[in-house]
């Protein structure tokens, strides 16, 4: 059976700052990836690759074993990836239902066409609800999404990702913003989502929470991957910790 | 009815077209466009050659949606590279293009413009009702597209076209067929304008006029079909029964607009619902 993501060999360069290297990592389904490393490191800048929101200058990806390198975001998404933004982007003038069900109705607007001749919302607006429920935003339903506070944007934004059936979860520092009490919440809900057979990449800096659910790390550094394996044994790697050292997250995640 | 009403009613017809249309690309798919006269005048132009040649009335209306449409898509393909206020300018550009391009050529009648096009044989009235049953079609399509996934894509695309896209909304697909759909009916407005003054020039499509119809959207609630109907009846009429409203029609356009934007950037539409808000809660 093909990995559920591969990357092999990516690279990007912005002017003078190689941001990827040349990074090689196979996610196998049911994984739970954490993709750690400090500021600067090249995190973000991949997950906006493997999103299809930045094209490497070189490497492939693949999704199931499909190459998807010619495909942008939304075809992606359609191939089963899903992703939540570092920093929330709910639609904001919609109802917070309205943002679950334009998910949950990912195959009716494959195109403009199709779309076009569909109106009946009944089966999305059902599951939408179900999911709804499921993040612990049951009850918000018909209030605006903009008016949601930080800690319900990111379940939405959870929700969201849910609702269009993604085999893929790549998850940018989900629990950003959120004080203690909400990212365990959080947490929790990210669990029970792979816990539904969902393969989830996990970028965060929270260690603690990473060292608590992920099944693996990942770290990069200056854009290439310096430890890969379980998390207890990379983050007691010499290499990863002299990449930490000075911001003592190591240390506190061993402690 | 007499001429001078049925005429007034036609224009009223036309305009009603002409902003709801514009309201698809720029209130549901939220691209600004302030070049809309540029493809009502394609549609006009079109039309007018279709029936100075051929005298088909269902081929100048063809035509017309045709000719409108491949250049809306055309500027479509510009909105997938530039964004808001940028395509705002671009679409500037295009009816200034547009009326540049017209007046210097020859085959469509240079600044004389096209005249003397054949009748529909309808008469004045029936014209009218031909208008008349446009516009209703142009309002219910609108409707009809609101209720649609494709108006509920148009939303996401309008609000965020990066989030939308993390729900698997191909944004310029999207942003194409709200320009392909808003061109066309500008296509068939500027083909029904053309059959009712059966003389057209350069200048009924010029940029002032497409800030007119900007006017219309905005100040009836841009992406509320309701709005933008009542809105261009009311903005068309006005002058007509106000005479220094039709001396001063820029400075009386631009007041409201600015008013608008101002006090209530939902239009009348936003004003109606929050009125009904209030008058329930009381």
């Amino acid at each position: 059976m093909s990995a559920a993501l591969q990357l092999d060999d990516v690279a990007v360069r912005f002017g003078g700052v190689q941001a990827v290297a040349g990074v090689s990592i196979t996610v196998e389904t049911g994984d739970f990836v954490g993709l750690i490393g400090p500021n600067g490191a090249g995190k973000t800048t991949l997950i906006r690759i493997i999103a299809g929101q930045l094209r490497p200058d070189r490497g492939r990806i693949q999704l199931s074993g499909v190459d998807v390198m010619g495909d942008g975001t939304a075809a992606r998404v359609r191939r089963g990836l899903a992703l939540t933004h570092q920093i929330v982007r709910p639609f904001r003038e919609m109802s917070v239902l309205d943002n679950v069900v334009l998910g949950a109705g990912y195959r009716r607007t494959s195109s403009p066409f199709r779309a076009m001749f569909h109106i009946d919302r009944r089966r999305e607006n059902e599951r939408a609800g179900h999911i709804l429920a499921q993040v612990g935003l049951a009850g918000v339903e018909r209030k605006l999404a903009g008016s949601l506070p930080l800690g319900q944007m990111k379940r939405l934004e959870l929700a969201r990702a849910l609702a269009v059936d993604p085999k893929v979860m790549l998850l940018d520092e989900p629990l950003a913003g959120l004080n203690h009490t909400e990212a365990s919440k959080h947490v929790e809900a990210i669990s029970d989502v792979h816990k539904r057979g969902v393969t989830i990449i996990l970028v965060e800096h929270n260690l603690e929470e990473v060292m608590r659910i992920c099944r693996r790390l990942v770290v990069l550094n200056n854009g290439q991957v310096i430890g890969d394996g379980e998390p207890k044994e990379v983050i007691a790697d010499p290499v990863v910790h002299e990449a930490y050292v000075g911001s003592g997250m190591a240390t506190h995640a061993q402690a | 009815m007499s001429a001078y009403e049925i005429s007034i009613v036609s224009v009223v017809g036309i305009n009603v077209i002409l902003a709801v249309s514009l309201n698809m690309i720029s209130g549901f798919c939220g691209q600004i466009s302030l070049g809309h006269g540029a493809f009502f005048g394609a549609g006009a132009y079109a039309a007018a050659l279709a029936m100075v040649g051929v005298g088909s009335v269902a081929l100048a209306i063809c035509v017309a949606i045709v000719a409108a449409s491949l250049l809306g898509i055309v500027v479509g393909f510009a909105s997938l590279r530039v964004r808001t206020d940028f395509l705002a300018v671009t679409t500037i550009g295009v009816n200034f293009l547009f009326i540049g391009f017209v007046r210097k050529q020859a085959w469509l009648g240079g600044e004389m413009g096209i005249s003397n096009v054949p009748a529909t044989g309808l008469g004045g009235a029936g014209n009218m009702i031909m208008i008349l049953l446009f516009a209703c079609a142009t309002i219910g399509l609108s409707f009809y597209i609101s209720r649609s996934w494709m108006g509920f894509a148009f939303r996401a695309v309008g609000e965020d076209e990066g989030a939308a896209a993390t729900l698997g909304i191909n944004s310029g697909a999207y942003k194409l067929a709200a320009f392909g759909i808003g061109t066309a009916l500008a296509g068939l407005a500027g083909a029904l304008y053309t059959f009712f003054t059966q003389f057209i020039t350069a200048d009924a499509f010029d940029f002032i006029f497409s800030v007119m119809l900007m006017a219309m959207v905005v100040i009836g609630g841009i992406g509320s079909t309701w709005g933008v109907v009542v809105a261009a009846v009311g903005l068309t009429l006005l002058p007509e029964a106000i005479r220094f409203v039709n001396d001063y029609r820029l400075l009386v356009f631009g007041g409201l607009l600015v008013l608008v934007i101002r006090i209530a950037p939902g239009g009348l539409a936003a004003m109606t619902r929050g009125a009904l808000l209030h008058v329930r809660r009381t």
